[in-house]
């Protein structure tokens, strides 16, 4: 295990110490000391190594991340595991807002709560949630999973493209052109997959689906009230 | 038969000057259709712009520099604030972000090709980087937009800057839209949406608002990027002197400020005529921001809306702007609303000059298209040598009103060498209006 302490290492040294592990890098382990709720930390990290942050992160952490996986024990800031491409982003706490936004690949597993526009335009990445998340998340979404076990807040999935929508709690609103859908064999398959990826014992028969009505694909003067 | 008695005076038929018959006919389409009017292009109407002022030249004050006997640099670093690589360009004017997707790949690729023969650089768009441009450009500007449509890190580390696009004069606080007919299957994957919807861009980042937020993003892309490439930030034309402040302060190397007069692929009309300020009120105030906080040429201007001449090149900078950036001149350039195409634009219902219907993609150039018949039209090879010519024809006019005002390097171009010509340009441009010391607002005068 090699050790980063941010009380005595710099971020841009930290970073760019990640940054510079190949693919075969031998030192696949890396402990983060004294996060103390920096910004961008583990950004732009691109080997199959594994990070683990000790504390809680400010903005950014794990931001376009690559085939790393990167764990933090507290909680995360906003924009965590932003435009994510590939790898695995494990929070153990709760993240704020922006989680996962505009991710292309990847998972980002959120053991507690995730606040507002979780999965905000997200591309491809795969999200799954324990708890709650807060309102106007997988707003524009394109691709991807969100997978949400608790409730989620107002407008869930407004503007929806392509995104997939699993929540099991209750959806205290859904956003313009996000309807709830019928839950096929196959989307219980994908919602099981991505449960034990998570670590995360939850039944997919409990999940409701919800994705786009595609109403708004193409402009339609009856739908304006909607633009 | 009118029996009207011709002995009396009859009125005469007088059109309205509120309902013109453009207005009239735009309340017949909109009734018509329901939708409002989506077209390319920048502002149309009439604002005052920088043919409302002149250089004063050389006299007995002031001498100027030999023609061509005595050197008028035009190199510009950009990005000399934090990046460890700044931008080193030979001439101070640089192709404006436009995407792959409004631009076919030829005109994208013809883009690079002009702009890196004339040593200068180009700008990707709301689409992502495409190969040919990366390839064809030796200098490429990595846009960072909302949609971060085909964001990825290793395209950022490819960059040789990367803007933060906040804003852009044509529709400031207004988002993006492709149109369906432009989704193709190539230009589907890379923003990765199903092919033929209509694909609308967020008016703000997804994942940061405000100047303290921007710092942090600003951070984080330097942090990925290693600090080596420098950060722009672009701004539309709206506040300039506190939006170009809270870019700096946010730690931009660069500002990018976009007047209204300044291009987009497609936006509603009603956003491009009437939204945002003309990049002559634009300037001064973004200078004075630069000014008040000891950073005007550490950190770097970049103003574009509305560039088409040296004269416009040298006019900006003698304002203050570092650089310029073209975009709607460049595609004329290319071949965009080239007379040749006539007979095709009158079956589109338009005209040489007035075709703006970019965003339908049956651009009779070639050049605001996806159909691959169309994309053909434009040669990218004899669309960039077209590109370079005129990179250097405006350099060169640029030069030359440069040395008649006695300046070896259009940088040393100054406020003192101009006058206006209207009391508009001259409140805008705070330049005296021609003939008198004065301009509105002047400090120290009553008016």
């Amino acid at each position: 295990m090699q050790t980063l302490d941010l009380a005595t290492t710099s971020l841009r040294e930290m970073n760019a110490t990640l940054q510079a592990q190949k693919d075969q890098t031998n030192a696949t382990q890396w402990s983060i000391e004294n996060p103390r709720g920096a910004h961008a930390i583990a950004v732009g990290l691109d080997a199959p190594i594994e990070v683990t942050v000790r504390g809680s992160t400010g903005y950014y952490c794990a931001g376009m991340n690559k085939q790393a996986t990167v764990h933090v024990t507290g909680s995360a800031g906003p924009g965590v595991a932003e435009n994510m491409m590939s790898g695995t982003v494990i929070i153990e706490g709760d993240a704020s807002q922006y989680a996962g936004a505009t991710g292309r690949g990847g998972l980002l597993v959120i053991k507690g709560n995730a606040a507002s526009r979780c999965g905000i335009s997200m591309k491809g990445i795969d999200i799954v949630v324990q708890g709650n998340i807060g309102h106007m998340s997988a707003f524009m979404g394109q691709a991807g999973n969100l997978v949400v076990c608790g409730d989620a807040g107002d407008a869930l999935g407004d503007s929806l493209y392509e995104a997939r929508l699993f929540v099991r709690g209750s959806v205290k609103s859904l956003g313009a052109d996000c309807i709830e859908k019928e839950m096929r064999p196959e989307h219980l398959e994908i919602l099981r997959a991505l449960l034990e990826r998570a670590g995360i014992d939850a039944k997919p028969e409990e999940f409701r689906r919800y994705g786009s009505a595609r109403k708004l694909y193409n402009f339609d003067i009856d739908n304006a009230a909607a633009y | 038969m009118n029996d009207h008695d011709k002995r009396i005076p009859q009125t005469v038929p007088i059109q309205s000057a509120t309902f013109t018959n453009p207005i009239n006919a735009e309340i017949r389409r909109a009734a018509a259709t329901g939708i409002y009017d989506i077209r390319g292009g920048g502002a149309k109407r009439r604002v005052p712009h920088f043919d409302d002022l002149l250089f004063l030249g050389a006299s007995i004050s002031r001498y100027p520099l030999e023609g061509y006997r005595e050197k008028c640099d035009t190199r510009v670093t950009l990005g000399t604030r934090f990046a460890k690589k700044p931008i080193e360009l030979d001439i101070p004017i640089t192709i404006a972000g436009m995407s792959f997707g409004a631009l076919s790949a030829q005109a994208k690729e013809a883009l690079g090709r002009g702009a890196s023969a004339a040593g200068t650089s180009t700008t990707t768009g709301d689409g992502g980087m495409t190969p040919e441009e990366r390839g064809h450009s030796t200098k490429l500007v990595y846009q960072y937009l909302p949609s971060r449509y085909g964001m990825n890190p290793d395209d950022l580390r490819r960059a040789d800057a990367i803007e933060i696009v906040v804003g852009q004069g044509a529709k400031p606080g207004g988002g993006g839209m492709l149109l369906g007919q432009k989704i193709s299957d190539r230009v589907a994957e890379m923003r990765t949406l199903p092919k033929g919807i209509d694909q609308r861009s967020a008016c703000r980042h997804p994942d940061w608002t405000g100047p303290d937020d921007l710092e942090i993003k600003i951070l984080e892309l330097r942090e990925i990027t290693g600090w080596q490439a420098p950060i722009y930030v672009k701004v539309g034309g709206t506040r300039p002197y506190y939006d170009v402040a809270l870019a700096v302060k946010a730690g931009a190397d660069v500002v990018v400020l976009d007047g209204m007069q300044g291009g987009t692929a497609a936006t509603q009309d009603v956003f491009i005529e009437n939204v945002g300020l003309p990049t002559l009120a634009c300037i001064r105030p973004a200078v004075r921001a630069l000014q008040d906080l000891g950073l005007h040429r550490e950190v770097q201007l970049i103003v574009s809306g509305g560039i088409r001449t040296g004269a416009d090149v040298a006019k900006a900078m003698a304002l203050g702007a570092d650089a310029v950036a073209i975009g709607t001149a460049a595609l004329i350039a290319l071949g965009d609303n080239d007379p040749k195409w006539e007979a095709e634009y009158q079956k589109l219902g338009t005209t040489t000059g007035a075709y703006d219907d970019w965003h339908e993609g049956r651009d009779p150039a070639g050049i605001t298209t996806q159909d691959p018949d169309l994309a053909a039209r434009l040669d990218p090879i004899e669309g960039g040598r077209r590109l370079r010519n005129y990179l250097k024809v405006m350099t060169l006019e640029a030069q030359t009103i440069a040395r008649a005002c006695g300046h070896n390097h259009l940088h040393n171009l100054e406020p003192e060498d101009l006058c206006a010509l209207t009391m508009e340009a001259a409140a805008m441009a705070q330049i005296p209006l021609a003939g008198t010391d004065w301009y509105p607002g002047k400090p120290g005068t009553s008016y």
